[in-house]
């Protein structure tokens, strides 16, 4: 167990420092820093000066090992956009892109489970068959496509929700929020289900797939034999049993769920990470897409983490096998 | 004359009596999506001999005749089926354009991934070693992010790092680029796996035996072997990647204005939907929505069909 999680944990780091390199790569290599702080007048000596007062002068490594003590205290420097701090603007973002991110997940997982779990069990059901042609033309349309039908249809037509922004938000501490005002839940309805409805349909799919699955094995045609209900035989036998990579698909849909916001924030003018890099990308506002790069990045090696880990304690069959393959 | 007539014959009658059309007949949902299909990219492979307008002929364009709405409506005209753009540009012909667009980036780009993944798939799975632990290990980090990011990411950057005067020339370039380093892992993975089969079989042991030149191995007997899973997985891939360029151009870092995909023309129709001008985006939409839905469909079909444990 402590081997696993040591070997997951310098995986993740090793990963995380290419990320850094890259996002270093493009923060000091793209341009000339010194050429984005200093006016037209600024002499050649006085340029050198700060170059060497910056470090810019110090040897690659010396530099890419500051940087990353910098950027792991949220220090990437100074906005080319706005003059402010990034780590400022990225704190000022972060609670709206993860509002948004985790109302699309759970609207996600609590449609989209029980929906799967009826069509496995009623496979040939005219219902079920309606579900899932509705989910295949949910895989199919591009998320921007159904923000823009939503806002045409329940902002420009029916006029009953907003069409951009985050609404009415409430500051606690640092953090802001939209949950607590009506503008604000308002706000949030249609680009969290823009966001939800692809991962809705993967995860209906996926366990839909597992039950149909589990359902032909035959401790489930046992459990019948032996005379079990099926609610017992479907729910305590069958939907145990499908849960493992069902946890594995949501928690790594969780990353997508943050990339695909990207889209959604662009939609709506929701005022998030997502919309900042876009925004940055525009202006070529290079530390801001850096530390884009290191935050996404870092959310990405964190819930793969958690993700192997949990599927370790889900699943005992790993535990045993690494176990017997220790003693052996 | 006769002869290779019989043999034509014989050829065309093999295929149509193939398990595989015999199941392509048996699939209503197929056959309406190939119709689908070839009705749109159809269109859009001859759009300069169909579409009522050019688009691109700027001297054809009045703003008198911008954001006309459709034909079937009030103060639409019938020489602009579908209504116009900001521009005044036929809504009809920039979407045979834009699909004719959208078509190249994604083909372009799933046909560049698969050099590229196939390449690095063979050289993994053949060499073995250091070359397969580094090429994995990048595969692995890679798949660890969804492709849409990491193709963002490539073409923001670029966007963003390149002089404006080149960007507009190779935006294209650059687009195909991005794409294709996002999708090579799936083809590499699979390349690898079935080269790392195939290379202990005794045809490949013969082939060294005689002497063979290894390239002349690897693809003369080895990649004719690995390269079926592959086109499955094309097909497959062709669908996102077409949603991906559709998408970059959406948020702004694909195609420009000047040379519209059908992302680009939906996010020049998304500001004009506010004031109700519905058609600049939805038409395209609908266009988008229908191919990407013909070529999933069809390479449901094609997986299943060369999957034998479903025969």
């Amino acid at each position: 167990m402590l081997a696993f999680i040591i070997q997951r944990l310098l995986q993740s780091v090793l990963v995380m420092l290419t990320v850094a390199l890259i996002a270093f790569a493009l923060f000091n290599y793209i341009g000339d820093p010194i050429n984005n702080m200093v006016g037209q007048d600024t002499t050649q000596a006085d340029r050198e000066r700060l170059r060497q007062e910056l470090g810019l002068n110090a040897p690659f490594v010396v530099q890419f090992a500051r940087f990353v003590g910098r950027a792991a205290r949220g220090n990437f420097g100074l906005s080319y956009q706005q003059a402010r701090p990034v780590g400022q603007i990225i704190l000022e973002k972060m609670p709206a892109t993860l509002e948004l991110s985790l109302g699309a997940a759970v609207l996600a997982s609590a449609l989209g489970v029980p929906m799967g779990i009826y069509t496995g069990l009623h496979r040939y059901s005219w219902v079920s068959q309606g579900m899932l042609a509705v989910s295949l033309i949910g895989v199919s349309l591009p998320t921007f496509l159904i923000g823009t039908l939503l806002i045409l249809v329940f902002a420009v037509l029916l006029g009953w929700l907003p069409s951009f922004g985050r609404g009415t938000v409430v500051h606690i501490g640092w953090w802001t929020t939209g949950l607590l005002t009506v503008e604000g839940l308002r706000a949030i309805i249609l680009p969290a289900i823009t966001l939800a409805l692809f991962q809705m349909t993967l995860i209906m799919r996926l366990v839909r797939a597992e039950i149909i699955e589990v359902l032909r094995a035959d401790y489930i045609k046992f459990a019948r034999a032996r005379g079990l209900t099926s609610r017992a035989v479907n729910f305590g036998h069958a939907l145990k049993n499908t849960l493992v990579p069902v946890i594995t698909i949501t928690g790594l849909q969780l990353g997508s769920i943050i990339a695909f916001a990207v889209i959604t924030e662009t939609v709506f003018q929701w005022p998030g990470m997502g919309l900042m890099f876009i925004q940055a990308v525009t202006f070529a506002d290079i530390p801001v897409m850096a530390a884009y790069l290191v935050m996404v990045g870092f959310f990405f090696v964190i819930i793969n983490l958690v993700v192997d880990l949990l599927y370790y304690v889900v699943d005992p069959r790993l535990r045993v096998e690494r176990e017997v393959a220790a003693i052996g | 004359m006769v002869s290779s007539l019989a043999a034509q014959s014989g050829w065309w009658s093999r295929a149509v009596d193939s398990d595989l059309m015999w199941s392509f007949r048996r699939s209503p949902v197929t056959l309406a999506a190939t119709v689908v299909a070839v009705v749109i990219i159809g269109s859009a492979l001859m759009a300069p001999l169909i579409a009522p307008h050019d688009p691109y002929d700027l001297a054809s364009l009045s703003l008198l005749n911008a954001t006309d709405p459709p034909a079937w409506l009030h103060d639409g005209n019938w020489s602009y089926l579908l209504g116009t753009d900001n521009q005044g540009r036929d809504v009809l012909s920039t979407i045979f354009y834009g699909t004719r667009l959208s078509l190249l980036v994604g083909c372009s780009a799933v046909f560049l991934a698969l050099l590229l993944g196939v390449t690095l798939g063979l050289l993994a799975g053949w060499r073995g070693g250091i070359a397969d632990t580094l090429i994995m290990r990048i595969a692995d980090v890679q798949l660890s992010f969804p492709a849409i990011l990491i193709a963002l990411l490539i073409d923001g950057v670029a966007h963003s790092v390149l002089p404006r005067e080149i960007q507009t020339r190779i935006t294209l370039y650059v687009l195909i680029a991005a794409i294709a380093l996002s999708y090579w892992v799936h083809f590499a993975r699979t390349v690898r796996g079935s080269t790392m089969v195939e290379r202990n079989k005794e045809y490949i042991q013969a082939a060294r035996v005689i002497g063979v030149h290894p390239a002349r191995i690897v693809i003369g007997h080895l990649l004719p072997n690995v390269i079926g899973p592959v086109l499955v997985i094309a097909t497959i891939n062709l669908a996102t990647a077409i949603l991906t360029e559709a998408t970059l151009s959406f948020l702004g870092v694909g195609l420009p204005p000047t040379e519209p995909s059908l992302g680009t023309l939906i996010r020049i129709g998304n500001d004009y939907l506010l004031s109700g001008d519905w058609w600049i985006s939805v038409f395209p939409g609908i266009v988008l929505a229908l191919l990407i839905l013909s070529v999933n469909l069809l390479g449901d079909w094609l997986r299943d069909a060369f999957n034998p444990k479903l025969r």
